[in-house]
């Protein structure tokens, strides 16, 4: 599979999704939280990081559209020492630098390696974006979409690539759902039509220790890419 | 010769980084100097005729081949004065080796890469991708000159809701433009063994430097450089 191949021309900064370091060492496992705004990507992100700090190596990646908001909330909060939290600049286009050109963020994971690893686990933040932004498999092993029952429950019927195709769908703030007249029952059949097989957790983090299903998720796929490098 | 390669590398959804900067326009924008298309197009013949020229010599020489590329890297530290400049011209010139690397695997990138794991000054990269590509100095100076107009012409689209096709048209009419600043350029990098670096054009554009160096520190912006 494309992310285990060796690659032969290369001894110096790695140019695509390999699985090692070009010192020979496996690199990170890389997953991508994408999402519309205001989903709640980076409290997840915030959640996961205090969940997982203490069992795995972290570090942090966040697109910002047009500030360092997200990245400023994680470092405000203290999740991570600051040298494991990293700001990419977008150019008002997300999807772009998560997708369609991803040499930035490429960057970004493979500095936060040499400087602050050896890195277990790297969180790659979208900024908040539309429905149809997924991360390239050149940047990410496995993507996270995040939305909101307050953005309203036919996003699960509607579809749309995040949706559809994400390794886990995350349905957040279910707390508001009674406020804003959403339909939990009709979201979570309206995703397994979309979704097949495919996991979605629902999430309320009011309280932090929510994000408990998510982090086994994270957990389920460290121990995946860790096996395999065995 | 390959044509073909020529448009993969000038095409602007080559996968290289520069979508995230706007070649100094936000800046111009913000400080009301550029407001339209007419704005626009006295922006970027100026961009054309200043870092254009210098960034168009230094792509032509190093797609000669020249071995010095350490020296032509060191030569655009010494000519840009604005740090924040220099650090996104690494920053592009890391970006589009990469990039190079996946779409033109070749020794003499492989080589810039280990000498600059960091990255060299993009003009620099741009001239040894053009050359793994199979292109030559012209080739390779078109790119660098085209890139210095297109950047700043897409970014003010998304600036200022500027009509796309406005935006479009203001580069075909820079074309004379071009093609003049390729010219230059490329006579320019023939001189390079005889005459040394020294024979590189080196105009400068203070106001672009000085509106880099401001863009830097906004909190606030939408755009990397």
């Amino acid at each position: 599979m494309h992310l285990d191949h060796d690659h032969t021309h290369s001894d110096a900064a790695a140019v695509s999704a390999d699985a090692h370091r070009p010192d020979g060492r496996r690199r990170a496992l890389r997953i991508g939280l994408g999402g519309p705004v205001g989903s709640g990507k980076t409290a997840t992100v915030a959640a996961l990081c205090r969940a997982l700090r203490d069992e795995l190596s972290l570090a942090v990646v966040t697109n910002d559209i047009y500030t360092r908001e997200d990245a400023e909330f994680l470092l405000r909060e203290a999740v991570l020492p600051p040298e494991r939290i990293t700001a990419v600049e977008t150019g008002a286009c997300p999807h772009t630098a998560i997708r369609d050109d991803i040499s930035a963020n490429l960057e970004a994971v493979e500095d936060l390696e040499d400087e602050v690893g050896p890195l277990d686990l790297i969180l790659v933040e979208s900024g908040g974006d539309n429905l149809t932004a997924t991360f390239s498999r050149g940047l990410v092993d496995a993507q996270v979409f995040v939305i909101d029952v307050a953005g309203g429950d036919d996003i699960p019927r509607k579809g749309g690539p995040g949706v559809t195709t994400a390794d886990l769908l995350i349905v957040n703030k279910t707390d508001l759902a009674r406020y804003v007249g959403s339909d939990l029952a009709r979201m979570a059949a309206d995703a397994k039509a979309q979704r097949g097989e495919l996991p979605v957790v629902f999430q309320s983090l009011r309280s932090e220790e929510h994000v408990a299903p998510v982090a086994d998720w994270v957990r389920a796929r460290y121990a995946a890419w860790a096996a395999a490098a065995a | 010769m390959s044509r073909a390669a020529l448009l993969i590398l000038a095409d602007g959804r080559f996968p290289a980084g520069g979508h995230a900067h706007s070649g100094g326009a936000e800046a111009a924008v913000k400080a009301g100097r550029v407001t339209g298309a007419p704005s626009l197009e006295d922006f970027c013949r100026g961009r054309l005729h200043t870092t254009g020229l210098v960034s168009a010599g230094l792509a032509a020489a190093a797609a000669l081949g020249a071995d010095g590329r350490a020296a032509l890297d060191e030569a655009v530290d010494a000519h840009t004065r604005s740090l924040a400049l220099r650090t996104a011209a690494r920053k592009l010139g890391r970006q589009l080796l990469r990039a190079g690397r996946a779409t033109w695997p070749s020794p003499e990138l492989d080589a810039l890469a280990r000498a600059f794991p960091k990255g060299a000054h993009q003009p620099v990269v741009l001239g040894t991708t053009a050359r793994a590509a199979g292109l030559g100095p012209a080739d390779a100076a078109y790119c660098a000159a085209y890139e210095t107009v297109s950047g700043p012409a897409t970014a003010v689209v998304r600036l200022l809701g500027l009509d796309p096709f406005e935006a479009t048209a203001v580069l075909a009419r820079l074309g004379a433009d071009l093609d003049e600043v390729a010219a230059a350029a490329v006579r320019a990098a023939h001189r390079v063994p005889e005459e040394g670096l020294h024979a590189l054009p080196a105009a400068s554009a203070p106001l672009l430097e000085i509106g880099g160096e401001a863009h830097a520190a906004w909190p606030v912006r939408l755009f990397a450089s």
